[in-house]
């Protein structure tokens, strides 16, 4: 359990929150300058702090009312920026082998073989940060960061100057980290993307504090937070199961509460958990069951919620079709459809406004605290 | 093809000049690193002081160090009663009197250098364990090396060519403080000591030259290494 508790003013800007989370991936998720970067400094000892205590396991790392605040160098967090930060005078491998040297040996928890293993950079050992790529510069970090052994693991926006072919390079090497390492991981992001994708649980920050905290599922599907997720991005998670593969029209079945949904071809395996976003916009509303309609994926629903009414012309609806489903129309025709809580209604949403970008493997091991996790996770090998 | 007078000039301006780059480097990369990252009261000053050897005549600079650490000197007579130890006409107060003419030159190479490390890489390394010392000695002097380099070269070129502090200092003594400069410029007032004085010429620009491509050809692969 890590226990994070901070009341410190920068300038103008002050951060003040009291937030804790378990083991597993947890996403901050904000707009810049909602204070992220400023928070995972502060936990990694880089930021001086006036008001606050950080706890790891019981182990006390900021206490600022008993005078404990450990340096950087004695907190043991790993920590992996948005520009990888490599050592440009030593080789990869003196990279890698940097924080794990400064480490009594029983105190290390991979070996270099282990972590050059898992990030696939074996080919790597023996260039310097200057002749690599970003994506390569990245894995370098995170490797880095590993072999120092560290009871929790910051990412910074690790992805973020990466262009998308890099960020595809790197997401499965996360989510191996994720699913092998058993490592805590503060993920911080503006992309709900990658939050879909990589995390277990994640915490909303909005101008220096959490403004809501949950599971990835229950926290994008309040309709409250919206101008906070981001209008435009909003929609709900659903989790679900590969069902099956039409690969005569090229479609993959994901099932859930609510039934099937149909959605171009992904190449994962049956069985595999997914995680799907539905975007609200790509959600529309019928009174009546569609008969003739290209949408393949239509789902009869009660509507438990609708947003305030305000100057924007859309509305959002929250439905439960078995599972929350988020929807965003016009004003206009929530008026002349005269949509109320407690219609039922049609939810349609076409497949092809769902693409890969927008699945993200859910975890399939259970997540216990730290132990090394059992190899029944199958589907890694198939990320791509 | 040089007298005993030249080569021992020429001898003696080398050893001179390593002794001045040798010493001065520890505490020029000290003075550099409180000026690049420290914050103090009275930084103004230190900085006003580092810097006077070259806003100053050197003959002034040359006049101050006789004053301080003559043999009647404030410091000197300390120095020598004792320490037992002496500037006064030695070769060795030649070679102060060089590393404080090069000192500023040495400095102000090394804090370019210091300016251009990225912080960043010195937090990630903090992160994965180092203490500051650590880190100072394993990332933060290795990014400065062409600093290192480029201060190591004006002081060694600027020793070799000092001329007004040394002979104010420790005077023009054939072998113990007379460099190639201060040989030279006896030569030119000397009948007939013209091709010596050419002689010296050439042995000054070698000496310089050769100084100048060691200290390209280190710099090159420092950055083939940092910049790829």
């Amino acid at each position: 359990m890590i226990e994070v508790s901070i009341d410190n003013t920068f300038g103008t800007f002050r951060l003040k929150m009291d937030f804790s989370f378990g083991p597993g991936l947890t996403a901050l998720f904000g707009r810049s300058g909602s204070g992220k970067t400023k928070l995972v400094d502060a936990v990694a000892g880089l930021e001086q702090i006036s008001q606050g205590r950080i706890v790891i396991n019981d182990q006390v790392l900021l206490d600022t009312q008993k005078g404990i605040n450990l340096p950087p160098e004695q907190r043991r967090i790993g920590y992996v920026f948005q520009e990888a930060r490599l050592f440009p005078h030593l080789s990869v491998k003196r990279n890698l082998t940097y924080g794990m040297a400064l480490l009594p040996a029983n105190q290390r928890r991979h070996t270099v073989e282990e972590i050059v293993d898992l990030m696939s950079i074996a080919h790597l050992l023996e260039r310097y940060p200057a002749t690599l790529s970003g994506g390569e510069k990245q894995r370098i970090a995170i490797g880095r960061a590993l072999l120092s052994s560290p009871r929790l693991l910051l990412m910074d926006e690790p992805l973020a100057s990466l262009d998308a072919i890099h960020k595809e390079e790197i997401l499965p090497f996360i989510e191996r980290l994720r699913d092998e390492t058993g490592l805590p991981i503060i993920y911080v992001s503006h992309s709900i993307e990658e939050v879909i994708r990589l995390a277990d649980t994640m915490a909303l920050l909005s101008d220096g504090e959490i403004a809501a905290q949950g599971t990835v599922e229950d926290v994008m599907s309040r309709l409250d937070l919206h101008p906070l997720t981001g209008r435009y991005e909003a929609g709900a998670v659903i989790n679900t199961v590969v069902q099956g593969h039409d690969d005569h029209d090229g479609l993959t079945s994901l099932g859930c509460a609510a039934g099937n949904f149909l959605l171009p071809r992904i190449y994962v395996d049956l069985g595999s958990k997914i995680r799907l976003r539905v975007r609200a916009r790509d959600v529309s509303l019928a009174l009546d069951k569609p008969n003739s309609t290209s949408v393949l994926n239509v789902f009869k629903g009660v509507i438990t919620q609708i947003s305030p009414m305000g100057p924007s012309p859309h509305v959002d609806f929250l439905i439960d079709i078995g599972v929350p489903l988020i929807a965003r129309i016009t004003r206009r025709s929530c008026n002349e459809l005269k949509l109320r809580p407690g219609s039922t209604v049609y939810a349609m949403i076409k497949a092809a406004a769902i693409d890969r970008r927008n699945t993200g493997y859910a975890r399939t091991n259970p997540i216990d605290n730290g132990d090394e996790n059992d190899s029944g996770d199958e589907t890694h090998e198939h990320l791509h | 093809m040089f007298s005993p007078m030249e080569s021992e000039a020429i001898w003696l301006s080398v050893r001179v000049a390593t002794l001045a780059t040798v010493f001065s480097l520890p505490f020029a990369i000290l003075i550099a690193w409180l000026l690049a990252r420290v914050s103090f009261p009275g930084k103004i000053i230190l900085n006003a002081v580092v810097h006077l050897p070259l806003i100053l005549p050197p003959v002034v600079v040359g006049y101050i160090l006789l004053v301080m650490l003559g043999k009647r000197g404030v410091i000197g007579q300390f120095l020598h009663d004792v320490l037992g130890i002496s500037f006064a006409f030695s070769w060795q107060g030649a070679a102060l009197a060089a590393a404080v003419m090069a000192f500023p030159l040495m400095v102000r190479a090394i804090i370019l250098s210091l300016d251009g490390v990225d912080r960043g890489i010195e937090q990630a390394a903090r992160t994965l364990g180092a203490s500051p010392w650590k880190v100072f000695l394993t990332i933060t002097l290795p990014l400065t090396l062409p600093g290192l380099i480029t201060g190591c070269l004006l002081s060694f070129a600027r020793s070799l060519g000092e001329f007004g502090a040394t002979i104010t200092f420790v005077s023009n003594i054939p072998g113990e403080t007379q460099t190639i400069p201060l040989a030279l410029y006896s030569l030119i007032n000397t009948p007939g000591g013209d091709d010596g004085a050419f002689r010296l010429m050439i042995a000054a620009i070698c000496l310089s030259l050769l100084a100048l491509i060691a200290s390209e050809i280190l710099a090159k692969r420092v950055n083939k290494t940092l910049k790829g």
